[in-house]
């Protein structure tokens, strides 16, 4: 009887609102959003720098880091940079996170200190959301724990259509319909598997996942619309037109013990098994590469390679999140 | 000589099988006579509660709440959370160990018990199980017992060690008392804060596993049956908020065998599922977690195949600020002692068709017996004076916001409850009107 626990959790949720202009998690973000952020996306990439950089002249936003980033910081804070906004970076080693602050507190703080948008990235599961609704601020989840990275989905589906020859000023259910996308390693704790897995079936994307059953389990199965395990490369390979690689996040695997000789065996992206499978599967990797283990140096560099082309789409892609976050219109 | 008239009620009282209209006569904190209505009008009382439309029932006992006091009494105090048990028809409280000090002496005991700390209703202890609930040395049971102890525990944490839970069980069984265990086996949790599923896998938090629950289940219902054999001593355990369908299952092939295992559910555990977690809803954070559909189920099963001896709320309140973080930090445990008649009455009895006596034998004459509080639980003659007045078909929302306990961290907070308290009793007087 399902329905009786349905009735009881209606008003049970941590309800209060959060700002519209937030993107915390792809499972809110409905199709019509998803074209939009293109759309505005597009519009921006074909903008003059000097015009765009008058877009957000004179607003505020904060990146709060508690987990080291390069790659997403640097981007999100360009694409800040690239709109005139101004930016001022917190991050848990140079500020009073250390001494024990709450992130309540430190988001109320950089509320009153003028911010007009957070860009969290976070160690912990959900802390945008705590962030978002204790502040009422947009807030843009640049990744927390191993929940979501929605950022990522939304500029590797840009990478996706644009090298598929595909229209990436908007999308709808059928957008991808026909594209397969094999999302190989360690599902388990990559919150940008679960990112992609639950935005590209919505766009009509095939999504095949491939690991052994320590990083793949079976949950992973509910993440999206038919959604498929298939345990092995190869044969997942065989049926994509994109593979997307993932590191094995060894700092999260707890006492998981994994043969890494085996599993490099088993799930590196080469150039032999590339040639044997997909020849002309587009390869991606969000970034970082560990060379050698999921994905050969060669691969990674190869023509098949679309990984440059996703940290570009990246710094595009945040710029459309920004202005769509901050209210401005185009 | 106080007296105190209920009239016009139906009485439901289970353990005397009874479900009629009846009119009560009480004295000095005592039942003294169960009449047909009218026997009364007579009598000239002090005080008389009009019960008309109203379910009179002996007042509930919860063996699983914290108090929080001493220590922690931003969260909770004795008298707050007290209050709260009576605004639920709750007339009888168990408080959990687990206080700043822990208490696992006599005299933490007696303060906790002393009437200067403002108890609304009747108050009872378990003390720690291990000193300092560190499951390494047994505290004194013995004496602890003869301070008022009616059980040991060191909920929160399980008593992991198999020698150190087979020594509490042969210790306390000579009592005649139960170990209250929380089972969990820790060594399989950490880093883990809901159930482990296909909701966790979305949430991308680790989860407890049905395992974690199960062996330690398994494990004491073993060591029961090993000291029966080997000492002769007849051990008493007492599951705490079961969640899981294997434990249920592998408790209910214990009570076949004739072993002394009596258990727990706690409301949420048959109300709601992970799926409330929603967007990390830290109010819907507690230990044992929220399982799938398919356990919920379970424990409504056993609630009304008799598997299961007693409600019990778990009613772990947290400070706002507490609960406002982010989920893995945030502490595990809802308030629960407001809600528990209006989840039970919807859910068990209005969903399910439980009757209303079960309902009731499971709120207090169950609980009652488990911790081993004579004349309470039941109404008869001679009972002590402890009521629950509740109109049964009253629908009302549940407002966290207007709970009597020092914390609102509830997952109930605008859900729907069926059945609402009008009048509790304690001892003869009257605790809380509603
Ligand atoms: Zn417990």
């Amino acid at each position: 009887m399902p329905g009786v626990a349905t009735i009881l959790m209606e008003g049970t949720f941590q309800t209060s609102p959060y700002a519209p202009g937030s993107l915390i998690t792809v499972a809110s973000l409905s199709v019509a959003e998803t074209s939009s952020i293109l759309s505005t996306t597009a519009k921006l990439a074909a903008m003059p720098a000097a015009e765009k950089a008058t877009l957000l002249a004179g607003r505020r936003i904060a990146l709060l880091f508690y987990e080291s980033s390069t790659r997403t910081r640097t981007s999100f804070e360009l694409a800040a940079k690239s709109l005139g906004a101004t930016t001022t970076l917190v991050s848990d080693k140079s500020s009073s996170i250390e001494k024990g602050e709450s992130l309540k507190d430190t988001g109320l703080t950089l509320r009153a200190l003028g911010a007009e948008c957070i860009i969290l990235r976070h160690n912990a599961g959900g802390a945008p959301f705590v962030l978002a609704r204790t502040t009422g601020l947009p807030v843009l989840n640049a990744g927390d724990g191993m929940h979501q990275h929605p950022s990522q989905a939304l500029l590797d589906l840009r990478t996706i259509l644009t090298r598929l020859g595909l229209d990436a000023t908007r999308v709808d259910e059928t957008s991808l319909k026909g594209v397969t996308v094999t999302i190989t390693g360690d599902i388990r704790h990559s919150r940008v598997a679960r990112s992609n897995a639950m935005l590209l079936p919505r766009l009509g994307a095939k999504v095949l996942l491939c690991g052994p059953p320590e990083l793949l389990p079976e949950e992973a199965l509910t993440l999206g619309e038919g959604v498929e395990i298939v345990r092995d490369f190869d044969t997942a390979l065989r049926r994509s037109q994109v593979a997307m690689m993932l590191r094995i996040q060894r700092e999260r695997l707890a006492g998981l013990e994994l043969d890494l000789t085996e599993y490099t065996t088993n799930y590196q992206l080469n150039e032999d098994r590339l040639a044997r499978c997909a020849p002309k599967a587009l390869v991606m990797h969000p970034g970082p590469m560990i060379r050698g283990l999921e994905i050969q140096g060669e691969v990674a560099d190869g023509p098949n390679s679309a990984i440059e082309d996703q940290v570009g789409h990246g710094l595009a892609v945040r710029a459309a999140l920004l202005v769509r976050a901050l209210g401005v219109e185009l | 000589m106080s007296e105190l008239l209920i009239l016009n009620g139906r009485l439901v009282d289970p353990a005397a099988g009874i479900d009629e209209p009846r009119d009560l006569l009480v004295r000095e904190g005592r039942v003294v006579a169960v009449e047909t209505p009218g026997a009364f009008a007579a009598v000239e009382a002090a005080e008389t509660i009009d019960a008309a439309g109203c379910i009179v029932a002996p007042g509930f006992v919860d063996v699983h709440v914290h108090l929080r006091e001493p220590g922690q009494t931003w969260k909770e105090s004795i008298a707050t959370g007290t209050a709260a048990a009576a605004a639920g028809g709750f007339t009888t409280v168990v408080a959990m160990p687990n206080t700043v000090p822990v208490n696992d002496t006599a005299e933490s005991l007696r303060w906790m018990l002393d009437p200067a700390r403002g108890s609304q209703v009747n108050l009872f202890a378990m003390p720690a199980a291990t000193l300092g609930s560190m499951g390494v040395t047994l505290s004194d049971y013995a004496t602890l017992a003869a301070a008022g102890a009616v059980g040991f525990t060191d909920d929160g944490k399980p008593v992991l060690e198999d020698h150190v839970m087979r020594a509490a069980l042969l210790t306390s069984g000579r009592l005649g008392l139960v170990v209250s265990q929380h089972a969990e086996d820790t060594r399989l949790t950490g880093g883990c804060s809901m159930n482990h599923g296909a909701v966790a896998f979305r949430l991308g938090l680790r989860g407890m596993t049905v395992e974690a629950e199960t062996r330690i289940v398994e494990r004491d219902i073993r060591l029961l049956r090993e000291i029966e054999a080997e000492d002769g001593v007849r051990g008493r355990l007492h599951v705490q908020h079961v969640s899981t369908a294997r434990a249920m299952d592998a408790i209910r092939a214990a009570k076949a065998d004739g072993l002394h295992v009596t258990c727990e559910v706690a409301p949420h555990h048959f109300t709601l599922t992970d799926e409330a977690i929603g967007d990390f809803n830290t109010n819907a954070k507690m230990n044992p977690p929220l399982r799938i559909e398919s356990d919920r189920l379970a424990m409504i099963a056993a609630l009304l195949d008799g598997t299961v001896d007693c409600i019990a709320t778990d009613h772990a309140p947290h400070a706002r600020h507490e609960k406002e973080v982010e989920f893995e930090r945030a502490p595990n445990g809802i308030t629960g002692l407001e809600t528990a008649l209006g989840l039970a009455l919807r859910v068990l009895h209005r969903e399910h068709g439980m009757s209303l006596t079960r309902v009731v034998e499971l709120m207090s004459a169950n609980p009652a017996r488990i911790v081993k509080l004579g004349g309470r639980g039941a109404l008869s003659p001679g009972s002590y004076a402890d009521l629950a007045i509740f109109d049964a078909g009253a629908e009302w929302n549940y407002a966290a916001a207007a709970s009597k306990s020092n914390s609102k961290n509830s997952p109930f907070d605008g859900a729907p409850m069926l059945g609402q308290v009008r009048a509790t009793v304690v001892g003869g007087r009257v605790v809380f009107r509603g």
